[in-house]
């Protein structure tokens, strides 16, 4: 086990409020040095979990171990972590040199040592020279890095993040990521990271916890989370997804309307089955003798959107559906004028048929 | 956009401007231009011990008042929501009596017959009644009563604002419960501080019915000097220079104080 890294372990650990249960009945494995997200809609407990990671809320039952350490009720304090917060909780008193040292001062490290540490986080933060600085002065993305150091600087083993960069605008954001993963390979800690950006989670974590209504609902690594969803919300909430009500054939088949669709994994038993339609998967039929899993449509719409086209296509039945392709020149000659019919095909690999969730 | 205004600004002028200003003249004009109410002031024993003892009851109280408030501003911030509505209506429920019921409250309370001296005469505690009133004691027992409110109003309004995440943030960064609160919440609250101490000292400057009814003749602050001038000596520009020399000292204090905080915060906020 890395010495850097603290294994966490969450033993069916339900919180309510009232008659409101915040959190139902979730058990969640952390490995030591892993990057878990938690993901979910607003009110789907993942905000709840991290507090009980932080020992900012007390759950009403289960508990949480850090390694061997049963930390269930061990307060915040006293639990060794580094929290970043989603509005950085910068000490608005304090320079960033001071609220960098503040884990130094809070653990009565010698004064003599401050300067030095303070330095060296900064410095891990590209913030070199800070020190003297108000935090006021600083831009968004810049907090966000004073917080990161202030976090990291007492080197925990653990290291809790809740929404860090939902405050950033896109471009600083999609960099702080690639940032924040090289760091984590860095300094080698745990981090559990708190997000509804299903995007974020897929760029940084080695796996992604979904959840829903205080319930865990899938804990997967990204590529098998988004090609192998547990059910219909998952395949919702990961990537761009259509979901279409269809009826099981076989082991290996189901019908959307009159279209037989061919599939490549187990079709899951139960007669609410859903089709989850990534609309990059579907590819343009290049009129090539292929009868298999092909659906042909009408075209309602072509969006232009910089990078890709996403064409909106109804089919015979009124189903609505979308694909994405890059915005080359092929793509542009193979896709009808709206109004026209087009004819599309899904591989039986990327034919994902999922339960229908609860709602 | 005058137009509109006019009618606000006549309503100064009428009310505040033009009475401030005739105090004013009255002070330096007695059938001729004359600054001997002001060289009495400077030079009367009677004064100057009027307005130490008026400036040392205000910092006395002011102390008392913030030991006392700080802590029930911080308990109504932090209990839960209903509660805080509880603790804040018991505070400013003494509001909507008037200040001389209260006085002669406290007078009931602290008098030598008084509910206090006779309590602890009943159990033995002492033999002769302690003197709680007709002094100093009583004027700034009565006084920090009655302008607690203006001490925990602010002092709340600022509490409210210190986000909950950076308590948050403080205890998760290794800080025990006393190490935040010293080195996190006291500091961030210390603008209130500022505030609520401004608004106890500056209307305690001021007092007059606590002082005249528990001082007993004896704690003669600057407002009874005014009251004494003109009903007893009939001395209107006499009383005039000593309402303006507290009025600038008042006016002094807020323009230092508004070095530190801005005066929104000191006059705005309840």
């Amino acid at each position: 086990m890395d010495k850097r890294a603290e294994s966490v372990e969450i033993r069916s650990a339900s919180k309510a409020y009232g008659s409101v249960r915040a959190l139902d009945d979730v058990s969640l494995n952390v490995g030591a040095g892993e990057f878990v997200s938690l993901l979910g809609p607003s009110g789907s407990g993942k905000t709840t979990l991290l507090g009980i990671l932080g020992g900012f809320i007390v759950p009403s039952s289960g508990s949480v171990h850090f390694g061997a350490r049963d930390v269930t009720y061990v307060p915040p304090h006293k639990r060794d972590i580094g929290v970043v917060f989603q509005n950085y909780a910068l000490f608005p008193h304090m320079s960033v040199g001071e609220n960098v040292a503040f884990p130094l001062r809070a653990r009565r490290l010698p004064k003599s040592k401050w300067p030095d540490r303070v330095r060296a986080a900064l410095a891990m933060v590209d913030l070199a020279g800070y020190e003297e600085r108000g935090v006021a002065q600083l831009s968004g993305g810049q907090r966000q890095r004073v917080a990161l150091a202030r976090a990291m600087i007492f080197e925990p083993r653990l290291i809790l993040m809740d929404e860090p960069l939902s405050a950033l605008d896109k471009q600083l954001r999609e960099s702080m990521q690639i940032e924040l993963r090289a760091l984590h390979r860095r300094i080698g800690a745990t981090i559990i990271y708190v997000t509804h950006d299903q995007r974020e989670a897929l760029t940084m974590s080695d796996r992604v916890a979904v959840m829903k209504d205080g319930r865990l609902i899938q804990i997967d690594e990204p590529a098998r989370l988004h090609d192998h969803p547990a059910d219909s919300f998952v395949a919702s909430f990961i990537g761009e997804a259509t979901l279409l009500p269809v009826r099981r054939v076989d082991a290996c088949s189901v019908t959307l309307g009159n279209a037989v669709l061919r599939s490549a994994r187990a079709i899951p038993a139960g007669d609410a089955l859903m089709l989850a339609v990534h609309s990059e998967k579907l590819l343009i039929d290049g009129g090539a003798a292929n009868v298999n899993n092909c659906l042909t449509g009408t075209v309602t719409d072509v969006v232009y959107q910089g990078e890709s086209l996403r064409v909106f296509l109804a089919l015979a039945d009124g189903t609505a559906l979308s694909l994405r392709q890059p915005s080359h020149h092929q793509a542009y000659s193979r896709i009808p004028p709206v109004g026209g019919s087009l004819t599309v095909t899904l591989h039986p690999e990327d034919t994902i048929v999922v339960p229908k969730a609860d709602a | 956009m005058l137009a509109l205004v006019s009618p606000a600004l006549l309503v100064i002028l009428l009310l505040i401007v033009v009475p401030v200003g005739w105090l004013a003249w009255q002070s330096i004009y007695h059938d001729g231009f004359t600054l001997e109410h002001y060289h009495r002031i400077l030079t009367e024993d009677v004064y100057w011990r009027s307005f130490a003892l008026t400036f040392e009851i205000s910092l006395l109280v002011t102390v008392l008042a913030l030991l006392l408030g700080y802590p029930v501003a911080y308990a109504a911030n932090a209990v839960p929501r209903g509660w805080s509505v509880v603790i804040l209506a018991l505070v400013v429920l003494p509001f909507w009596t008037s200040v001389l019921v209260r006085a002669y409250a406290w007078l009931a309370l602290l008098q030598r017959t008084g509910v206090i001296n006779q309590f602890l005469r009943y159990l033995d505690v002492i033999g002769e009644p302690l003197a709680l009133v007709h002094n100093t004691l009583g004027t700034v027992v009565a006084t920090v009563h009655i302008l607690l409110p203006f001490m925990v109003l602010p002092l709340y309004a600022t509490m409210q604002k210190i986000p909950n995440d950076l308590m948050q943030a403080g205890a998760s960064l290794g800080a025990n419960p006393a190490q935040a609160f010293f080195r996190i919440f006291l500091p961030l609250s210390l603008p209130g501080v500022l505030a609520g101490c401004t608004m106890v000292f500056v209307l305690c400057l001021g007092f007059y019915i606590t002082p005249e009814l528990l001082g007993g003749g004896r704690t003669v602050m600057v407002s009874m000097l005014v009251s004494r001038n003109v009903e007893l000596y009939n001395q209107f520009g006499a009383a005039s220079a000593v309402a303006v020399v507290l009025l600038v000292s008042v006016l002094l204090i807020f323009v230092i104080v508004s070095r530190f905080v801005s005066l929104d915060r000191v006059l705005g906020q309840k």
